[in-house]
């Protein structure tokens, strides 16, 4: 019983990472109904940023954080204007093929600049390193800062979509793009802004997971994919699901890699089954709603 | 003047392109240049396939190199554990993959557009994994070493040579294949599905039935092309069929263009020859070259070069002269009604 606490703890914490891109993917879904395969390739990129900040320009970490997330989502914004704004109207698949090509040119980038030597990553200095035990189940102090990062991040990503001027200007431009133009929300520029918040939020989830899985430039990639499979789970257009959905892969993806003899190099095909087993028992996912499409 | 379906130039061409396919190895090709375009000709086909797919019935798959693995394993555990001669081990490659893909045609079924995208994309990411997890069968990241193939007919050809003759011929059976298919009621019948589902299916298409078929056929053509892949380059591991394999598939299908056939084989070029390119110059892996180039075409080309030449061709002919109605360019696709031929699918 203890062991499989254990695990659901341990898989709490890596679903905080999970639950952290998903919510970036869900940012993108909402204001363009497109999916940004290039997302985990942003948060590597911007974990690598982190490095260079503490490694190389010996910064403190938390200033680190707190520039890292700044720069990733000016350079999101700036990105999206440029290669983004031009297929802005083109069908959704187009967009996901220009973001394919940013998932390759960005890994090919940080390969440039940093290349496929893995790299230790620190973690958040200034905690005890001591495991805390509660009931003889021990705590990573790391694993209670993932946790609690995810859901400080959805906190104020709430506070920010339901109490800000923008965060209103934004909504309305994903729901009601022609009546928020008529009423003077510049709609592309709210879309470029969600870009910046997708890719700060996943620059918190690429920082989070580096300390434990080592940084290079194909990090990212599984936690897409479990990522994809969160977001998908707790419904594609719904923040609380993808935090939600980020959680329970994690947990589930902990114990089958456990107590399912053989399952631990198969968690990436369990991802796969998760992803297309939703779509097709409940396409909305469990917060979603099913949708409608008038012919 | 017309001959089945073709323009006497069209035929012409053909013939052309054909003979020097046939001569250069002999002439032109030195040893790794012979080699190089075996690799066109294997993946010519798996992008053959591809286009049945998201070409002709809409399917996007980020997926294909996971059915090219399946096809490469297939051939490497015949030839090498089970000692099967290698030329047998061809087709059943093809028919395993083909299996497979008509299975995963069901539940893709129910995941249209992005769906399709996403879960396609996770099957590219997985295959290496589970390639790797039953390693009693496929010797794990170490991969399986094959023995290199020789001329079985001794007439003098090169290792080299009769790879390519191989994958040549092989290429151009599945061709005309596709072409057959295409060319006639299925061709229609998974063009209706691929522009509108429900007209589709309200014109008594079995829009299921041709969905996990184009499925099916996609993967068998992968299938082969990975055998063919496997046996060129006499080495399988699973690193050979990753998510960058898939992707610069889909890549090499745009380049070439969605929904014609002769696409497939500037496509393939282009996957065979841009990482040797973006290692000489770049001196990095082919990755951002290619990101670049998917990202232009995008903003430019949406039907891929060969759509884009026949809507140039199109709209030149449109501003001199009369009006042709059966513009035909010169190609090896099916000769298509010419409202197909000029329509992309615009990356839907």
């Amino acid at each position: 019983m203890q062991g499989v606490l254990q695990q659901i703890v341990s898989g709490l914490a890596t679903g905080g990472v999970y639950a952290s891109l998903a919510l970036a993917l869900v940012l993108i879904y909402r204001s363009m109904e497109a999916l940004n395969f290039a997302q985990g390739e942003m948060a590597m990129f911007s974990t690598f940023i982190a490095w260079e900040l503490v490694a190389v320009v010996h910064l403190n970490y938390y200033a680190a954080f707190a520039i890292t997330i700044a720069v990733s989502i000016v350079g999101a914004f700036v990105l999206e204007r440029v290669v983004i704004r031009p297929v802005e109207k083109a069908p959704p698949l187009t967009v996901v093929l220009v973001t394919l090509g940013l998932f390759f040119v960005v890994n090919g980038l940080a390969g440039l600049i940093w290349s496929y030597v893995i790299k230790p990553f620190p973690g958040p200095p200034g905690f005890p390193q001591a495991p805390v035990s509660f009931g003889g189940v021990s705590l990573g102090i790391q694993d209670l800062f993932l946790i609690g990062m995810t859901v400080v991040l959805l906190a104020i990503l709430y506070l920010f979509f339901q109490y800000t001027k923008l965060g209103l200007a934004m909504r309305a431009a994903a729901l009601y793009p022609e009546t928020s133009r008529l009423l003077g929300v510049r709609t592309s520029q709210m879309l470029a802004l969600g870009w910046g918040l997708a890719a700060g939020v996943g620059a918190v989830s690429g920082m989070l997971i580096a300390p434990i899985e080592f940084l290079d430039p194909n990090m990212m990639q599984p936690i897409l994919l479990y990522a994809f499979a969160a977001a998908v789970l707790g419904g594609i257009e719904n923040p609380v699901g993808a935090v939600v959905g980020g959680f329970l892969v994690g947990v589930m993806l902990a114990l089958i890699g456990t107590y399912v003899p053989g399952a631990r190099d198969l968690r990436l095909a369990f991802g796969l089954v998760i992803i297309v087993a939703v779509l097709i028992v409940r396409p909305g996912g469990l917060f979603g709603r099913a949708h409608v499409v008038r012919v | 003047m017309r001959f089945a379906g073709l323009s006497l130039r069209t035929w012409a061409i053909s013939a052309a392109v054909i003979v020097i396919a046939l001569l250069a190895p002999l002439y032109l090709l030195d040893r790794f240049n012979t080699i190089e375009f075996a690799y066109v000709w294997a993946i010519a086909i798996a992008l053959i396939g591809l286009n049945v797919l998201t070409g002709f019935s809409g399917q996007i798959s980020l997926g294909q190199g996971a059915f090219m693995a399946i096809g490469a394993y297939v051939t490497a555990i015949l030839y090498f554990k089970m000692k099967v001669p290698y030329g047998w081990t061809i087709l059943p490659a093809g028919l395993v993959a083909g299996l497979a893909g008509y299975l995963f045609g069901f539940p893709a079924l129910k995941l249209s557009g992005l769906y399709l995208a996403l879960a396609t994309f996770a099957l590219a990411l997985s295959v290496s994994p589970v390639i790797k997890n039953f390693g009693d069968l496929t010797n794990g990241h170490e991969g399986i070493v094959l023995p290199s193939i020789t001329d079985p007919l001794g007439i003098g050809l090169t290792n080299e040579q009769w790879l390519y003759y191989l994958a040549f011929v092989i290429a151009i059976l599945l061709f005309l294949f596709a072409r057959a298919m295409l060319g006639g009621a299925t061709g229609r019948a998974l063009r209706a599905i691929r522009d509108s589902e429900t007209a589709a299916a309200a014109s008594g298409i079995s829009v299921a039935q041709f969905k996990t078929m184009a499925f099916g056929v996609s993967a068998f053509y992968a299938g082969i092309a990975g055998s063919l892949f496997a046996t060129i380059t006499a080495y399988v591991s699973p690193d050979s069929f990753d998510l960058p394999l898939s992707l610069s598939l889909l890549v090499g299908m745009v380049v070439g263009g969605l929904g014609t056939l002769f696409g497939p084989v500037l496509g393939a070029a282009f996957v065979v020859w841009l990482p040797i390119y973006a290692q000489q110059i770049f001196r990095n892996k082919p990755d951002i070259a290619y990101g670049l180039i998917l990202i232009l075409l995008m903003f430019l080309l949406p039907q891929g070069i060969v759509g884009g030449a026949r809507q140039l061709i199109a709209w030149v002919r449109r501003r001199s002269g009369p009006v042709e109605l059966e513009a035909e360019v010169a190609d090896l696709g099916p000769a298509a009604p010419p409202h197909a031929a000029e329509r992309g699918t615009g990356g839907s």
